[in-house]
């Protein structure tokens, strides 16, 4: 395993990964702004059926025999087979009769049988506060994990921290609109979990260059941490290592549902493990890391 | 670090033991086996198929309609005390009037009076008073609002129980949300389109006389469309009795007629009035409404003061069995309204936990492999936590009760990935100590002793996470948090206790020879 035992110097490049991270942050909020995200009814309102035929079909014959009927916006997609599709409504229907009704005009119109294995209807109140909820959480996540650092470790370690993970959450979001996958509430089950994770990446990185601290207060800031992410470097590859393992099975036979959210994690899990080696350690050198940790050491803020 | 106590070896493996009692209901078919408990991992909607129906309640025409009924007691009152008013109005969820200044006191008086303002809870009023100039603004207070609102809410809820339950539909779970919204959760139902069609009707009826006029602007007239036929009526808003009345209602057929029709039956009070009104019309038409609109408006040929009577509309068996149900459950204080609705068929569930299941185990094998491969034997131990790790969240699962969803799953899956972290923590550890210590014994002792500030810090962050996600989340997603929360607690009881343990054994019987990793 001589991989593992070579030293590399991770902060060499420290300013290229800065400002490469630095651009795609920037990038990150530049589509979000001008593209936006491709919002799941979860966020926007509106209702998503899953429909099955018995034989193939084509979804633009779906959407078009969708449109003939006052729905508004209507999106069809192939969800896993070309028996199986998605359809996406803009209106969410005043009656109670909504659902029943689009079902007949299809099977009339189509002239199938169809069957409706999923249909998802949200109004917009709820929309709404599933969507304050959803930023709600993200922050309430990044305050709590900020105390605890703070607590945990010193100010400087709680604040690095909190920008890798501020950096992994909106290169994430980037990531979606850029590619315009469903941002839906599974999406943001997602992103919570990538902050969880990012930050256990982060931490065990963290407690290392706190470990060398307390050894040691004469070694150059840079060269410890340097030190610090070549320790802990097998552990953090293999790790992330299994945890792709999983995501990646997800991904490809967990179904069509879990599709967005293995997705959004697989991309977190790599984003996270950069971000805890290039960004999070890093950066501690810009802030004045406390050397004397002899005494006995105080960790209330 | 290395040595267990006889007691703590025994605790491991009785809750090893535990975990497996309680695993296996899940995955054998025991049919009450007196040995084994009951308790299997509940699935969610999502896994076994049903609906998830958030309603609303608009309370809004209660507010108003309690606004009305004050305006009137109040200027009955301010009639009785001789206090002058002008430009009487009603502005939202509050009264105005103009008054005179000098007969302020007076006013004060009544307004102040328990009788006229009555209390609402221990402390507060019914409503505020503001004056402004010779401007007096009587507002209703925020608890006599959720007063109404929450009375409105348990009223419905029973209501919305009772029609749902006539549908017998297995195991609904019915609970409220909030001020103003109620749950419904109805596992294994495939098309919950009846279900809607009963929760959108308020179903109030009433039994009112056609009016004789056709003025439709005089007094105490209404018109009102039919429920069937493209026609208007003319109804008089005196009602002779309403479905408070009925104490029964069935579903039946009229030979006659040769169609389904709805039997009803009166209370005393109902039939008493029914009677009287019924004897002194005999040739008018009694509209038969619903919810505004009229089902049939027969003619009175002969007084009825059995209580019994018969309410025909050219119904289908399955529109006459709808109504029948909706006037057995009673009416809506207020409509109903669905703001969100989940419905998932059992098909697709099926299907979902076939494919959890299989990437799961695929998940599992590819991790399994990768562990022997880079850590050989010390892999091996991580394995078996690993499948320990499984059974105990399964377990723990089936004990609390709680839900299995599809992300649920993938966050089993994913605890599979991350729990093999506390490991490749531990065995990097090992491997650094071995490194610059000779014993096998003392470095292993130390990489666990090292590793477990480090293990405690980055777990309890995805804890934080998890804690979030169960408070903020809903449905589904708080299935995940469960799945996550509870796959941290148990790995690190099977990583660092139990593999530990095993490490321990087979460090103990290896202290001499170099141990390679």
């Amino acid at each position: 395993m001589s991989f593992y035992d070579n030293k590399y110097d991770f902060l060499k490049y420290k300013n290229f990964f800065m400002i490469l991270s630095l651009v795609l942050f920037s990038l990150s909020v530049l589509f979000f702004y001008t593209k936006g995200l491709n919002l799941g009814v979860d966020f926007k309102g509106g209702t998503v059926i899953e429909m099955k035929f018995a034989e193939a079909n084509k979804s633009e014959d779906i959407r078009k025999s969708l449109l003939k009927i006052n729905l508004g916006d209507v999106k069809v997609k192939e969800f896993g087979s070309n028996k199986e599709f998605l359809a996406t409504i803009e209106k969410k229907g005043e009656n109670n009769d909504f659902v029943a009704s689009i079902k007949n005009h299809l099977e009339k119109d189509l002239n199938k049988k169809i069957d409706f294995r999923r249909v998802e209807v949200v109004g917009s109140k709820i929309s709404k506060e599933l969507t304050m909820d959803g930023i709600y959480s993200v922050i309430l996540a990044l305050v709590l994990m900020l105390i605890y650092i703070w607590f945990r470790f010193e100010w400087q370690f709680s604040v690095g921290s909190i920008i890798a993970l501020v950096h992994d959450v909106i290169i994430t979001i980037g990531a979606f609109s850029l590619i315009g996958y469903e941002f839906n509430l599974s999406i943001v089950a997602a992103i919570l979990t990538i902050v969880g994770y990012s930050m256990n990446d982060t931490v065990i990185i963290y407690d290392r260059i706190r470990e060398f601290l307390k050894k040691d207060d004469k070694q150059e800031i840079g060269a410890l941490i340097n030190d610090s992410i070549n320790s802990t470097l097998s552990r953090t590859l293999k790790t992330s290592g299994t945890t792709l393992l999983a995501l990646v099975s997800i991904y490809f036979f967990g179904g069509e549902i879990l599709k967005g959210f293995s997705f959004a994690m697989i991309w977190g899990v790599l984003i996270g493990t950069y971000s805890s080696i290039f960004i999070a350690s890093p950066i501690l050198i810009f802030f004045n890391v406390k050397r004397n940790w002899d005494e006995v050491v105080d960790n209330t803020p | 670090m290395l040595y267990f106590s006889r007691f703590k070896v025994l605790s491991i493996f009785v809750t090893l033991l535990l975990g497996i009692y309680f695993f296996i209901p899940n995955i054998a078919q025991l049919n009450n086996n007196f040995l084994f408990p009951n308790k299997k991992v509940n699935l969610g909607l999502d896994l076994q198929g049903g609906s998830y129906i958030l309603l609303e309640i608009d309370s809004k025409p209660l507010v108003d309609q309690k606004l009305q009924t004050k305006s009137l007691e109040l200027r009955r009152e301010l009639r009785q005390k001789n206090i002058n008013y002008l430009n009487f109005r009603t502005e939202k969820n509050s009264l105005l009037f103009d008054f005179k200044e000098d007969q302020k006191n007076l006013l004060e008086q009544v307004l102040n009076d328990k009788l006229i303002n009555s209390s609402v809870g221990a402390t507060a009023r019914e409503f505020s008073i503001t004056y402004q100039a010779n401007i007096v603004r009587i507002t209703f207070t925020e608890d006599l609002i959720n007063m109404v609102k929450k009375n409105a809410l348990e009223q419905s809820i029973e209501i919305v129980r009772n029609r749902i339950d006539e549908l017998g539909t297995k195991e609904p779970n019915i609970i409220t949300r909030g001020q103003d919204r109620i749950l419904v959760e109805l596992p294994g139902l495939k098309d919950p389109g009846e279900i809607k069609k009963l929760l959108g009707k308020t179903a109030k009826l009433t039994f009112r006389f056609l009016s004789n006029t056709n003025d439709e602007k005089s007094m105490g007239i209404e018109a009102l469309n039919s429920s069937k036929k493209d026609a208007k009526y003319s109804v008089e808003k005196r009602i002779v009795i309403s479905g408070e009345n009925l104490i029964d209602a069935q579903p039946g057929f009229d030979e006659l007629s040769n169609s389904s029709v709805v039997n009803f039956k009166l209370d005393n009070l109902g039939s008493r009035k029914f009677g009287a009104a019924s004897k002194d019309n005999i040739g008018r038409n009694l509209a038969i409404v619903l919810d505004n609109e009229v089902i049939s408006a027969p003619v009175i040929r002969s007084a009825i003061v059995t209580g019994n009577g018969q309410i025909s509309g050219n119904f289908t068996a399955q529109e006459a069995n709808e109504l029948a149900i909706l006037l057995r459950s009673g009416a809506l204080p207020a409509p109903l309204s669905i703001i969100e609705e989940r419905t998932v068929g059992p098909d697709l569930g099926k299907e979902s936990i076939q494919n959890g299941i299989f990437s799961l185990i695929i998940g599992l094998f590819l991790v399994v492999v990768y562990m022997l491969y880079n850590y050989r034997i010390l892999g091996l131990f991580s394995n078996i936590s690993l499948f320990a790790n499984l059974i105990l969240i399964t377990s723990t699962l089936s004990i609390l009760g709680s839900t299995l969803t599809l992300p649920g799953i993938a966050g089993i899956i994913l605890t599979v990935g991350m729990a093999v972290d506390s490991n490749v923590l531990i065995y990097e550890r090992i491997k650094e100590e071995l490194k610059i210590e000779k014993s096998n014994l003392i470095a292993f002792d130390t990489a666990y002793k090292k590793v477990l500030t480090t293990i405690l810090d980055s777990n309890i962050t995805t804890l934080i996470a998890a804690f979030v996600l169960y408070y903020m989340g809903s449905g589904p997603v708080k299935g995940f948090a469960i799945t996550l929360a509870i796959g941290i607690i148990s790995t690190f009881f099977t990583t660092y206790v139990f593999g530990r343990y095993l490490v321990s054994i087979y460090v103990k019987k290896n202290k001499e020879n170099l141990i390679r990793i």
